[in-house]
């Protein structure tokens, strides 16, 4: 064991742990965003509508994360109409290009998530607020969204710390976060088991945040 | 289409090969995920308090910490851990591991922490009557847990471990970085050669899909062979 190469790459490590925690956070933001749009798509009765929101989902959910940022980072720059966009300002960028990867992924997952939390829904509370005589729109803003946002939340914890997760693959267009550091580490070094306790520790520590503030969430969103 | 010829001037052949090398590390590495399931969820079961905490501390780090890194781990450590259990032994020459095998074990022990959770899940679903129940019948220990437990235990447990399978399928893309020629690799390669990445990755992502498809329609019907009588 190589303690004094533990602590000698520990600050490097933390550094690039705040690239992580940037790229999740960021993918989370949008991915939260393009969840909701596809939910509701997938509720929708229009089959065209809800045709296309299945199959943004299953396409995303049934290829790797590696693929999607390959196709995102590689593939897209090939076109030459794209490059002549504004689009391409963006599209350069490797930390973008996770960034858009890991959002359309996590968003894919997301739909999933709260699709599922919509139908479970019971109808019956969807009555009563009929027939108290409030508008559909207030039952869908005060009353659906709220129960679909507590009922989803164990599994957006889980889904939080997947993505986490996902964000180590930046490090294969470039980007130097947590894993790409440490797998840096560790190909000059030779050090593996040593720079894996370290990086590991992290990542197992981001997991444990992360997971005690959904269970404080949840906790605190109980119906009882 | 061109691009996808078989033979010497088209990628259908290496893609075809790559597309059988991902199959055959998703299934090693499930076995492998499979016997690691083996030992730790009894371990998770038992009432000793040790066991416990070595079986919670494997699904927890492993579940806690990025697919790449725990691949890093076995690429770069690997080699030196089998060359210091040699020399124990007393061989020191330089021994290389196969990247298929180093693949396979790095997913498989993956894949072996989610296999875990579904297996515990399992045996504790199961109602503690049917245990008492095969107990009471006389039957030797292996039997009970043959014949009684185990075809209830896989009934419940085979709608999760397809999803463990799905998780371990595209997995395997990660391998591509330790070289082992599989649909990824492949298709970097020949991304690379022909400056067309973009058809390959798209390609990539359809035999991704394809695999998950079709693997999706199997596993549905080992459920419907393994819930017969419910």
């Amino acid at each position: 064991m190589d303690l004094e190469l533990m602590i000698a790459s520990l600050p490097k490590l933390l550094s690039a742990a705040t690239i992580t925690l940037k790229l999740l956070l960021v993918s989370l933001i949008i991915g939260l965003f393009i969840g909701f749009i596809f939910a509701i798509l997938r509720l929708n009765k229009n089959i065209f509508i809800n045709r296309f929101a299945y199959g943004y989902s299953y396409l995303f959910r049934g290829t790797p994360l590696l693929v999607q940022i390959f196709i995102i980072y590689f593939g897209l720059g090939q076109i030459e109409y794209l490059r002549s966009t504004f689009l391409w300002v963006v599209l350069k960028e490797p930390y973008w290009c996770a960034i858009i990867a890991f959002a359309l992924n996590t968003g894919a997952y997301t739909s999933e998530i709260l699709r599922s939390a919509f139908q479970t829904i019971k109808p019956g509370v969807i009555e009563a607020g009929q027939s108290l005589g409030i508008s559909s729109k207030i039952i869908f803003y005060k009353i659906q969204i709220p129960i679909a946002i507590r009922q989803s939340l164990p599994a957006y914890g889980n889904e939080i710390i997947l993505m986490m997760k996902g964000t180590s693959l930046a490090s294969t267009v470039t980007l130097m976060d947590l894993t790409g550091v440490a797998k840096y580490i560790i190909s000059t070094t030779f050090k593996p088991i040593e720079v894996f306790i370290v990086a590991g520790g992290i990542y197992l520590f981001m997991t444990f945040i992360i997971h005690n503030v959904i269970k404080f969430l949840e906790k605190k969103y109980s119906f009882n | 289409m061109e691009l996808l010829a078989f033979g010497d001037t088209g990628w259908g052949d290496e893609l075809f090969y790559a597309t059988l090398m991902t199959i055959a590390v998703s299934i090693t590495a499930m076995i492998i995920g499979f016997s690691f399931a083996a030992i730790f969820t009894p371990l998770k079961l038992s009432n000793n308090k040790l066991l416990n905490l070595i079986a919670n501390s494997y699904t927890t780090v492993i579940r806690g910490v990025p697919e790449l890194l725990v691949i890093y781990l076995f690429f770069f450590g690997g080699t030196g851990a089998v060359m210091y259990v040699a020399s124990i032994f007393g061989y020191n020459e330089y021994i290389e591991i196969n990247a298929f095998i180093t693949g396979a074990f790095a997913i498989g022990i993956i894949s072996g922490a989610y296999s875990t959770e579904v297996f515990r899940g399992a045996v504790q679903s199961i109602d503690k009557g049917q245990f008492e129940a095969a107990k009471v019948l006389g039957l030797s220990k292996f039997a009970q847990f043959y014949k009684i437990i185990l075809p209830q235990v896989l009934r419940l447990a085979i709608p999760n471990l397809s999803n463990v399978w799905q998780i371990t399928l595209k997995d395997t893309s990660l391998i591509s970085v330790t070289g082992l020629v599989e649909i990824m690799r492949q298709s970097y390669i020949a991304a690379g050669s022909t400056r067309d990445p973009l058809f390959f990755y798209s390609f990539a992502a359809v035999l991704y899909l394809l695999l998950t498809y079709l693997s999706m329609k199997l596993i549905n019907r080992l459920e419907i062979k393994y819930s017969r009588g419910y």
